[in-house]
């Protein structure tokens, strides 16, 4: 279990270190986009703690599952909102677990429907264990060790707790 | 009837055909609409397609001259990133029967995953859904004079995002009742979903019997139809499914049933005019309306592609209905 306060201070330290690499690369005017629904919730707090001049983006990658046929449509499925254009524009993408990779694969797809960005960083909350795909975060709050059955899983919005549950 | 709302639902529920509105559920219809509205955004984009039903292949089988309804499916289809196959069939030649069941049986064949049917006989969807193999789903894009259910849906989803909740509106559709389809289709979404008053407007030739047990109020005069409506459907007088001597004549029609400039005034000042589409100008409306500020005609056109979307995912992203577990 991780509580409250310990999220919000691991957010601050992904905020920090979020800074410092988007101004070593001396990037401006970066666009942040957080991924539905975990992602967004930590990508609205980062894009407050750095005071990101273009708005928040959110996608909710449900066109572009690679499951689709097996697990059909998701019948919450959000609409994708992009502010401005994504081309040749740095684009910080946000999302709260990163496990098996699939969701940020799918997440670059669709980002790339809408132009062409100049780089995309990937922050996340979370990092476990479980890559099935060459995908790995730039920014990484905390990492889990995890079993083969454990999962780690982001509740919220308000407060935010990340806690470790078991599957079957 | 009973047996249309099962056959267009699978074991568990889930939307497998669209054949008619009659029978979906409320929720069903809000999570339609609401996938939708996810749909719209990928139009505007540079790349206006997703990976959804890539590999699939939908065949429209249109037994019916068409232009908006074709042309939106197949561009929903396309931007699901599935193959279309369009068969026009000859509307004189009598496709029907053994012979349509052997042409879709070909088809099938062929791994063809979706039916889009349009067709002049009432149930001709209904007919082919019974008969399809278990993977394949048929859309009902028009059937004789009873159900077009995705026009009905796509006007759902335009009265929403114009008028927001439909629980307040009052709603008139005025014009052919009795032929139309989309009036039908029109009056059970309008219904589950609740409006305030449903209104329908029309000389007594063109009311179908025994119309108010659908839960609409029925008006012959126009006027008195149209006072403080919100949304106003005017419907295309169809004059290819008329037999006899239903109207006197197109001229006395618009004097009487034509929505104008001054009879619109009379609905609510934010009142909003919709139509099916083609319009017959000067017999059911006035350009002046169709073209006017108070129009969303247009938009219902392109909100079309966007609720075909949603329909054609929804029904051909169902999970398998047992087996396989994530």
């Amino acid at each position: 279990m991780t509580e409250q306060d310990d999220i919000e201070q691991l957010i601050q330290q992904m905020a920090d270190e979020l800074r410092a690499r988007l101004e070593a690369a001396r990037v401006r005017d970066a666009l942040m986009v957080g991924i539905h629904t975990g992602g967004l919730w930590v990508a609205k707090r980062l894009h407050t703690l750095l005071g990101l001049e273009q708005p928040l983006g959110e996608l909710d990658i449900s066109f572009y599952r690679d499951d689709f046929s097996r697990i059909g449509m998701n019948p919450q499925v959000r609409p994708s909102r992009l502010p401005v254009s994504v081309d040749e524009r740095h684009i910080v993408l946000v999302d709260d677990i990163l496990h098996t990779g699939r969701t940020i694969r799918a997440a670059m797809n669709e980002l790339f429907d809408y132009g062409r960005p100049a780089a995309i960083t990937l922050a996340v909350l979370g990092e476990r264990s479980g890559r099935e795909l060459p995908i790995q975060a730039d920014v990484v709050g905390r990492h889990f060790d995890l079993g083969e059955h454990e999962h780690v899983k982001l509740s919220g919005p308000d407060p935010l707790r990340l806690s470790i549950v078991e599957a079957p | 009837m009973r047996q249309h709302n099962s056959l267009q639902h699978d074991s568990e529920g889930r939307l497998r055909h669209l054949l008619t509105i009659e029978g979906l559920k409320r929720q069903q219809i809000i999570d339609i609409l609401d996938t939708a509205e996810s749909f719209i955004s990928v139009g505007d984009r540079q790349v206006r397609k997703v990976p959804l039903l890539r590999g699939k292949t939908v065949v429209n089988l249109f037994f019916e001259a068409s232009t908006r309804t074709l042309t939106t499916f197949e561009l929903a289809a396309k931007r699901l990133s599935a193959d279309v196959l369009k068969i026009n069939i000859n509307t004189s030649a009598t496709v029907k029967g053994e012979s349509l069941l052997d042409m879709l049986h070909n088809l099938e064949a062929m791994q063809c995953d979706m039916f889009v049917v349009r067709h002049a006989d009432s149930g001709a969807a209904h007919l082919i859904a019974k008969h399809v193999a278990p993977h394949v789903s048929v859309i009902n894009a028009g059937d004789g004079s009873h159900a077009h259910p995705t026009q009905a849906l796509l006007d759902m989803f335009t009265i929403r995002r114009r008028k927001g909740e439909f629980a307040p509106l009052t709603v008139a559709i005025v014009g052919d009742i009795k032929h139309s389809r989309v009036a039908r289709s029109q009056i059970h979404a309008l219904t589950t979903l609740g409006v305030s008053e449903l209104r329908v407007v029309a000389p007594k030739t063109l009311i179908p019997a025994a119309v108010e047990n659908l839960g609409v109020h029925v008006f012959h005069d126009l006027e008195e139809g149209l006072r403080d409506a919100d949304v106003v459907i005017m419907l295309r007088l169809q004059k290819e499914r008329m037999q006899g001597a239903m109207l006197p004549s197109e001229a006395e029609y618009f004097a009487t049933y034509g929505l104008t400039e001054e009879t619109l005034a009379l609905a609510k000042p934010d009142a909003i005019v919709m139509h099916p589409g083609p319009i017959n100008r000067g017999v059911e409306i006035a350009s002046s309306v169709a073209d006017g500020p108070q129009s969303v005609i247009l938009e219902q056109v392109s909100n079309g592609i966007a609720v075909r979307m949603a329909v054609m995912s929804m029904t051909l992203g169902r999970a398998p209905a047992e087996g396989d577990s994530t």
